[in-house]
């Protein structure tokens, strides 16, 4: 008998969880932001429900906020894999007055993502969204489960969350209430990257090396040149031209770059084993309190 | 970081720990992630930062797992954390298991997906009562293998009369349990290090192997791998298009059982008997996006057509011909009660969740409760409150397809589930089946 290597356990634990998800709701959807784990979840779908196509639709929260290559890789991506794609909008949620813009030069509208994502599962009616979250990424993380409860109003309980055991999950749930899934929990950030290697699976161009206007605010290396992030006027001649990729990809506000040469798939991989800091240390959202993730995810973040 | 690079050599290791209040199991899983520089610089000051704020005497590892805000103010685990490290040779996934209230509940949680159980025994305090509770609750789950981590050996100055005591003594526990799986002991110190990852020169007379270095080669196989061939239908995959695709040619007539093998191998051309009609079938083609496979193994997720067109959906099962599984309405299950504001008593109903099935349930009797602490049954109070564990009759509204646990990990657990509430409130371990008229009419009719 063939031995199972770590990669092809992991693949077959997210698509044991995405066909119970297809299973177990009415209405789910997968929450799909151009970044490298939510690209991997989509890919594992395909698979999951080959020969068919996806049985749920791809959510993008759109925070108004994005690298244009981001963007571009997402329309063709959802043709690739011939996905269905819904859009929530974040400036429409603004426009509507449901959320305001955060002020200063820090603003971001990371947290404002929260009130547009349960705004647009209860308009759609979806009753489970798919999550690309890793349980390694962050320590509140590493406690949620696979199947995630979220209350009528959104929220995380994290002290009162349902015991999962063998490969049984429980997705019963009341009217108006809704689940999480995390079909990654048990991937690493290498994993990952291994199974895109693996795979073959086309990424984004802003994960590999380019040159970028970088900004430097509170040791993180900012976009300076699509103009989403507001420049102080002192800010101005400290912009300089580096050579950067992205770890990870979401809102260009909150999003850092690493310097970077890693051109290639088995560069990044050979930069991630090297890596000292963990790609959540790139991310300003986290780094605003020491709970800043969990309090997030127990109003409904991802 | 020492990761693994190439993926096709590597294998996962998933392994549990298990101990009471203050017998360092946080301190040695941070220390097993930062001797094997699975920590990240930001992680470390982060965790540096807050043992400085809280005033610990040294750099607090346990931080590293704590993860919720009301863990890290009161300085305990609340909840089963995941963490995740790799070596050279191997992955690992360590379902990390608070020691105090609703102990048993995580601890049951963390050990159902584990090949492998740490416990931890306080040198100074040796076999305590709490010893034999995580290794009764290791044995009752069938995890195949212990390490009994003699930890705190740095308090008791590494003296080997002291760590033989204990081993010998835990040994004569052990020896009367109903299943007992293969026991490493080891002595170490989880604060500096000892025989975590490099033997330590304080224990000259300890000639076998560190901590990690068992883990990284103990052999664990689970009985599914060679046991009879189980595939519960999760989905079936009906395209319903006239496309036609590269590899499966025309979808119009496609009809794929989607599943997680659960035991064994199957093959094309493999007679099967589906569940819940008990046809019988053969095999035609077993898929994956990539392609035709030769074989479906245990663990992985297929999609499998079949020469006749048999009615079955999520909750039916597919087994070999050869390998029939039991059927029934009605067992005796051991089970380990979670909620702490309702208790089970019998006439209880609940959603029965077993394999991709779902039935309702009610449980006909309460045959005994376990104290776990001295393995007495004692029918007493027929009655089970939070972590109570014991052995109960169940009869469901539907046949389920099932082995005993002893037998499958996977088609022999179910969990029970709440019906007002929905919350899970019991994890369930299949012993064996009631035979019942009705049920021995109905095969003669068949």
């Amino acid at each position: 008998m063939s031995a199972m290597t770590h990669l092809q356990f992991l693949e077959s634990e997210a698509i044991y969880i995405l066909r119970e998800t297809a299973a177990q709701f009415q209405k789910p959807a997968l929450l799909f932001s151009g970044g490298k784990d939510s690209i991997v979840m989509a890919w594992l779908a395909r698979k999951a429900f080959y020969p068919s196509k996806l049985p749920f639709p791809l959510l993008h929260v759109d925070t108004g906020h994005n690298f244009p290559e981001a963007m571009t890789y997402r329309d063709w991506f959802v043709n690739e894999i011939g996905a269905k794609l819904t859009v929530g909008s974040v400036q429409k949620s603004i426009d509507d007055g449901k959320v305001q813009e955060e002020k200063g030069h820090n603003a971001s509208r990371n947290k404002l993502q929260t009130v547009t994502l349960l705004d647009t599962i209860e308009e759609n009616q979806y009753d489970a969204c798919l999550g690309g979250g890793r349980r390694d990424e962050e320590k509140a993380r590493a406690k949620e489960r696979f199947f995630s409860h979220r209350d009528e109003f959104g929220q995380w309980d994290p002290k009162n969350q349902r015991p999962e055991l063998w490969n049984i999950f429980n997705g019963r749930k009341h009217f108006g209430e809704h689940f999480r899934v995390f079909p990654l929990s048990n991937w690493t950030e290498m994993d990952i990257w291994q199974y895109i290697r693996q795979e073959n699976i086309p990424l984004p161009s802003l994960y590999f090396s380019h040159q970028r206007k970088i900004i430097e605010r509170h040791g993180q290396l900012l976009d300076a040149s699509t103009g989403i992030i507001p420049l102080l006027d002192e800010e101005i001649p400290k912009v300089k031209e580096m050579t950067i990729r992205f770890r990870t990809v979401g809102d260009a506000t909150c999003t850092g770059a690493v310097e970077s040469t890693a051109s290639t798939i088995d560069d990044i991989v050979a930069e991630v084993a090297a890596a000292r800091q963990t790609e959540r240390g790139t991310r300003a959202d986290d780094k605003r309190s020491e709970t800043a993730m969990e309090d997030r995810k127990k109003e409904g973040y991802f | 970081m020492d990761v693994l690079v190439n993926p096709t050599e590597s294998s996962l290791l998933r392994f549990t720990t298990a101990g009471s209040v203050d017998d360092g199991k946080s301190t040695l899983i941070g220390r097993l992630l930062y001797d094997s520089k699975s920590i990240f610089e930001d992680q470390l000051l982060a965790v540096e930062e807050s043992s400085k704020r809280r005033g610990d005497a040294h750099v607090n590892l346990a931080l590293l797992t704590d993860g919720l805000r009301a863990e890290r103010e009161q300085g305990i685990t609340i909840d089963v954390a995941y963490r995740y490290f790799a070596t050279p040779k191997r992955k690992f996934i360590i379902a990390d298991t608070p020691g105090h209230i609703q102990y048993t509940r995580n601890m049951v949680t963390g050990a159902s997906t584990a090949d492998l159980a740490i416990i931890l025994i306080d040198a100074r305090l040796g076999v305590i009562e709490q010893t034999m509770r995580h290794t009764y609750l290791a044995s009752l789950l069938r995890i195949g293998h212990v390490v009994l981590a003699v930890n705190k050996m740095d308090l008791v100055n590494f003296d080997q009369a002291v760590y033989d005591r204990i081993v010998s003594e835990y040994m004569a526990f052990t020896a009367g349990l109903e299943y007992v799986p293969q026991i490493r002991p080891i002595p170490i110190s989880a604060l500096n290090g000892d025989n975590v990852v490099d033997h330590s020169t304080q224990t000259p007379w300890y000639e076998g192997p560190s901590l990690l270095e068992y883990l990284e080669t103990v052999q664990v196989k689970p009985e599914s791998v060679t046991g009879a061939a189980r595939f519960p239908v999760q989905w079936v995959i009906r395209p319903i298009s006239d496309q036609t695709d590269a590899k499966l040619g025309n979808l119009h007539d496609y009809r794929g059982f989607a599943g997680r093998v659960a035991g064994g191998t199957f093959r094309p051309g493999d007679e099967v008997v589906v569940h819940p009609s008990a046809m019988k079938s053969r095999i035609v083609g077993i898929h994956t996006f990539s392609g035709e496979e030769k074989e479906a193994i245990s663990q992985l997720s297929y999609s499998m057509t079949l020469a006749d067109e048999i009615d079955t959906s999520r909750g039916g099962m597919i087994v070999k011909a050869e390998e029939p599984i039991q059927s029934a309405h009605e067992f005796d299950a051991m089970i380990c009660w979670f909620a702490d504001k309702k208790t089970l008593k019998p006439r209880g109903k609940f959603h029965l969740r077993h394999t991709t099935n779902d039935v309702r349930a009610v449980v006909t009797e309460v045959l005994y409760k376990v104290n776990i602490s001295t393995l007495e049954k004692s029918q007493d109070v027929l009655e089970f409150g939070l972590n109570d564990i014991g052995c109960i009759r169940i009869r469901t509204s539907a046949p389920i397809f099932f082995d005993a646990y002893s037998e499958n990990r996977i088609t022999g657990s179910f969990v029970l589930v709440d019906e007002q509430t929905n919350n899970t409130v019991a994890a369930g371990m299949i012993l064996k089946p009631i035979a019942d008229a009705f049920e021995e009419d109905a095969e003669v009719s068949i």
